[in-house]
């Protein structure tokens, strides 16, 4: 069945450099010494560790729980001890230090026991949603959102559309691809559990035009079903969740709002996959694909990584050459953020290792002035006005900047990577952000701080008032009435001898 | 280890600012080659000063101003500005006139204005409208086509002496070498009653469709804007816009009176319309943002052209109607946005 496909404004074509990495099929990483494991891998509240330097862990047992609502919890991806906990360097893109749990693996890799759920037809969403979430998955396109509340559609909220995003379009990245074409179907039953979960109307498996072997594969998989698996033209950013869900239904998510306000619900193959893991088999998130390349790798391939595992077990793995490493890079080309070092931990979202030379990373040009050619609102896919956000980004007109939609940016780069003059518009568009947010914060603080001192003189007042009502108060009682004195005595006396008496009477009908 | 850690994009595309200008000036040679066969050497002579004298304005500004040079002389913006005067210049001007055009165009109207992507209007239009007011006698002598000159030919040396100021050779007048634009010709025999028809038809200066030589030079930069449009350097919405708005315009006079106004063929392929719509309204700095902004601008270029052309005291009007709009593009960028996507209409389409 041919699908109609809508287009998005913009995007770029990029060479691909898909290839390199697809040659083998997908090994698993030897075991690492040490695995490193933060506890902040998703978005939302950091897990809660549950396990102290000492312990002894099996392969799949919880060592951090989740807190609060969006979480997720984390399970040791081997067996072995901790060894330490405390903060070490995490792959973050501002690159400080975070809490993290590190256990020193035996070899062994014995597994906990692992709770079965038996037929998940017959479980119903809430349950099923629970094992998601104790089982630690999160979006693994690469947000890491944690995935059960996403299978929460809401009271009242239909889907309509369930798609499963297989449109890996950064550059370089292969790991969804290879998992498509090796695991169709563990990722084809991924989705009907998640199908069944939000009641979803119709399935699409979405996968570009470029990747001939997984669109074969997921088909034979889907073969039977009513789920389409449909490819969509590769073009960058097409795997962005709004860009995809215009591409496949024409409709277009709100500006600040999700998908599911449009009746859709997308999440990844990976995610689906591991979504299936834990239904069927009761494994916990622990490890997954992740594509190891780039020009300084002399085998780039897809490996079957442990979360945790140090970047530098997977450089060594694949042969990497650190006199020529230019750049290392957590994710593809376009929206990876560059490691300081190869010492941190993989996690959860981490898909691709890109480590570049010189050659993969375009040389240095000078920053030009803004010719206001306009490739970057060409490029935009959200329709932007990259130009004019970076005039104002630049001259830190933070009210301008929001109000030419600066919030609506995906950071997706297109524009940067069109600009002739070699704008780091994106940079820009992040500071500009990082400053309101900052600001937001600010203006909170200082609203709570304002409010407080209101209060505060409001209450100083109000003591003020009523010491001085009580003041005269108490004044005019003493003038106002000189009443004999030994008679209000006396009447107090009375009444105090009387609620004695009721009170005895009272205890003793109780007895 | 301690690696870099710029922030993403990590990949870029080749594209620099000098590719863009290289590509425009690339995209010229169609034209220039028409115009170099039809007009002769001076056309080179004038570019090659223009060039000179564009590059020694903008590093001695740059200098000024201590701005690096080697990025901004290479960024092949003042060789656009230089080339694009020296066409709209006549061949056989003296060199005072290219000097005073193109030093104005880069001091005045682009660096004094903060330089490459500061200028509100386009220095090689500026440097031309400087020059077609302050010196109307040298900007209107345009050269006759060669073949129109049958009692000397025009060599190398001789037109580098007629620019250069040792005079006209022996026994030849300057009148004999020039003669009224088509545009010019026209405007003035319309006004003494004859019909569009007659005047196309006798006066030896009007070719097919066109100048004689106008129009396959118009051609050329046809040839050359289709190109850019192809290399993705320029967008089509304003050549299109442009030249429906001046073809609109056209079309409707025609209709109503075809013995005074040409044809919007005429129109299309005479004086500037071409190089205007492909290669003067399209610079990027002075023109609009958005889509929408652009189609209006260049409609209502093109629409200033036509009106100019007809109704205004100067035969050719694309350099004033660019400069009018110039004028216009902070407003127009100011009212006319794109749609942001999943922003107002919720559209199927």
């Amino acid at each position: 069945m041919i699908r109609r496909l809508w287009k998005f404004n913009g995007g770029v074509h990029l060479p691909g450099h898909k290839e390199e990495s697809t040659h083998h099929p997908v090994r698993r990483a030897p075991l690492p010494k040490r695995l490193i494991l933060p506890l902040h891998q998703h978005i939302g509240e950091s897990a809660e560790a549950v396990v102290k330097v000492g312990d002894q862990v099996l392969k799949g047992q919880m060592i951090a729980h989740a807190k609060g609502f969006v979480s997720a919890p984390i399970h040791a991806p081997s067996s072995g001890v901790v060894v330490e906990t405390g903060d070490l360097p995490v792959p973050h893109p501002s690159g400080l230090s975070a809490p993290c749990i590190v256990i020193e693996t035996d070899g062994a890799d014995q597994w906990a026991p692992l709770q079965t759920h038996g037929d998940y037809m017959q479980l119903d969403p809430s349950a099923l949603r629970n094992i998601i979430r104790e089982a630690g998955i999160v979006g693994l396109g690469g947000a890491g959102f944690p995935s059960f509340i996403k299978l929460n559609p809401g009271p009242g909220k239909v889907v309509n559309t369930l798609i499963l995003n297989g449109v890996e379009c950064e550059p370089y990245i292969t790991c969804d691809d290879m998992l498509m074409r090796e695991h169709a179907p563990d990722i084809i039953a991924g989705l009907r559990i998640i199908r069944h979960a939000l009641h979803a109307r119709e399935c699409i498996v979405a996968l570009e035009d470029n990747k001939p072997d997984a669109y074969a594969a997921m088909c034979a998989a889907a073969a039977g079903t009513d789920i389409q698996v449909v490819q969509v033209p590769t073009i960058y950013p097409a795997g962005g969740e709004k860009q995809l869900v215009k591409v496949l239904t024409g409709m277009e998510v709100p500006g600040n709002g999700l998908p599911i306000h449009i009746g859709v619900v997308c999440q990844n193959v990976a995610t689906a996959a591991a979504v299936y893991r834990a239904v069927e088999y009761g494994e916990p998130l622990i490890s997954r694909y992740m594509t190891i390349t780039g020009g300084n790798i002399s085998q780039p391939r897809n490996l079957e990584v442990l979360i945790g595992t140090p970047v530098k077990d997977l450089l060594d793995e694949c042969g990497w050459n650190p006199g020529t490493l230019e750049r290392l890079l957590m994710g593809g080309p376009m929206m990876g953020f560059a490691l300081p070092g190869d010492g941190v931990p993989v996690i959860k979202t981490t898909n691709c290792i890109l480590a570049m030379t010189a050659a993969d990373s375009q040389p240095q040009r000078p920053v030009m002035p803004c010719i206001r050619c306009g490739a970057c609102a060409d490029a935009c896919p959200v329709n932007l006005l990259p130009q004019q956000l970076y005039w104002h980004a630049h001259a830190k007109d933070l009210d301008k900047v929001q109000e030419y939609n600066l919030f609506d940016c995906i950071e997706c780069g297109c524009c940067s990577y069109v600009c002739p003059s070699n704008i780091p518009l994106v940079h820009y568009y992040r500071y500009a952000k990082t400053e309101i947010w900052a600001k937001e914060r600010e203006k909170q603080k200082a609203e709570a701080a304002r409010l407080r001192y209101e209060f505060r003189l409001q209450r100083i007042e109000r003591e003020k008032t009523e010491r001085a009502a009580k003041h005269t108060q108490k004044k005019e009682e003493l003038t106002a009435a000189p009443i004999d004195p030994s008679d209000t005595k006396k009447a107090a006396i009375v009444a105090a001898m009387e609620r004695a008496q009721a009170k005895r009477e009272e205890i003793k009908g109780g007895e | 280890m301690q690696l870099k850690t710029p922030s993403s994009p990590h990949a870029h595309m080749p594209a620099s600012v000098s590719t863009v200008m290289l590509r425009v000036v690339y995209a010229l040679i169609p034209g220039l080659a028409a115009y170099i066969w039809f007009f002769g050497w001076g056309v080179v002579i004038n570019i090659l000063f223009a060039v000179v004298v564009a590059l020694g304005c903008e590093a001695a500004m740059l200098a000024m101003r201590d701005k690096p040079l080697k990025p901004f002389l290479t960024d092949g913006s003042a060789l656009v500005t230089a080339v694009l005067l020296a066409i709209s210049i006549p061949p056989l001007s003296p060199w005072w006139i290219t000097l005073i055009g193109t030093a104005f165009a880069i001091i005045v109207a682009k660096q004094l204005y903060g330089g490459l992507g500061y200028n509100t209007f386009n220095p090689a239009m500026v440097g031309y409208v400087l020059l077609l007011i302050s010196f109307p006698l040298e900007m209107t002598s345009w050269q006759a086509p060669l073949m129109l000159i049958t009692q000397h030919s025009l060599g190398f040396l001789d037109t580098l002496h007629i620019i250069f100021g040792s005079g006209l050779p022996d026994g030849l007048r300057l009148d004999a070498l020039t003669t009224a634009t088509p545009l010019d010709t026209l405007k003035t025999q319309i006004k003494l009653d004859h019909s569009v028809y007659d005047i196309i038809s006798t006066a030896p200066i009007f070719g097919h469709f066109g100048g004689k030589g106008g129009e396959w030079i118009s051609a050329g930069f046809l040839l050359g804007g289709l190109w850019l449009l192809y290399k993705r350097v320029i967008n089509w919405h304003i050549p299109v816009a442009m030249i429906g708005g001046l073809l609109g315009m056209a079309l409707i006079f025609f209709i109503i009176n075809p013995a005074s106004y040409p044809s919007p063929l005429f129109h299309l392929f005479s004086g500037a319309t071409l190089l205007g719509a492909f290669f003067i309204a399209t610079d990027p700095v002075t023109a609009p943002a958005s889509t929408r902004g652009r189609l209006l601008y260049g409609a209502l270029i093109g629409v200033l052209v036509y009106v100019i052309r007809t109704w205004g005291g100067y035969p050719d009007a694309v350099a004033f109607a660019v400069l009018l709009m110039n004028l216009a593009t902070p407003t127009i960028d100011y009212y006319i946005h794109s749609r942001v996507f999943g922003h107002g209409a919720k559209r199927k389409d």
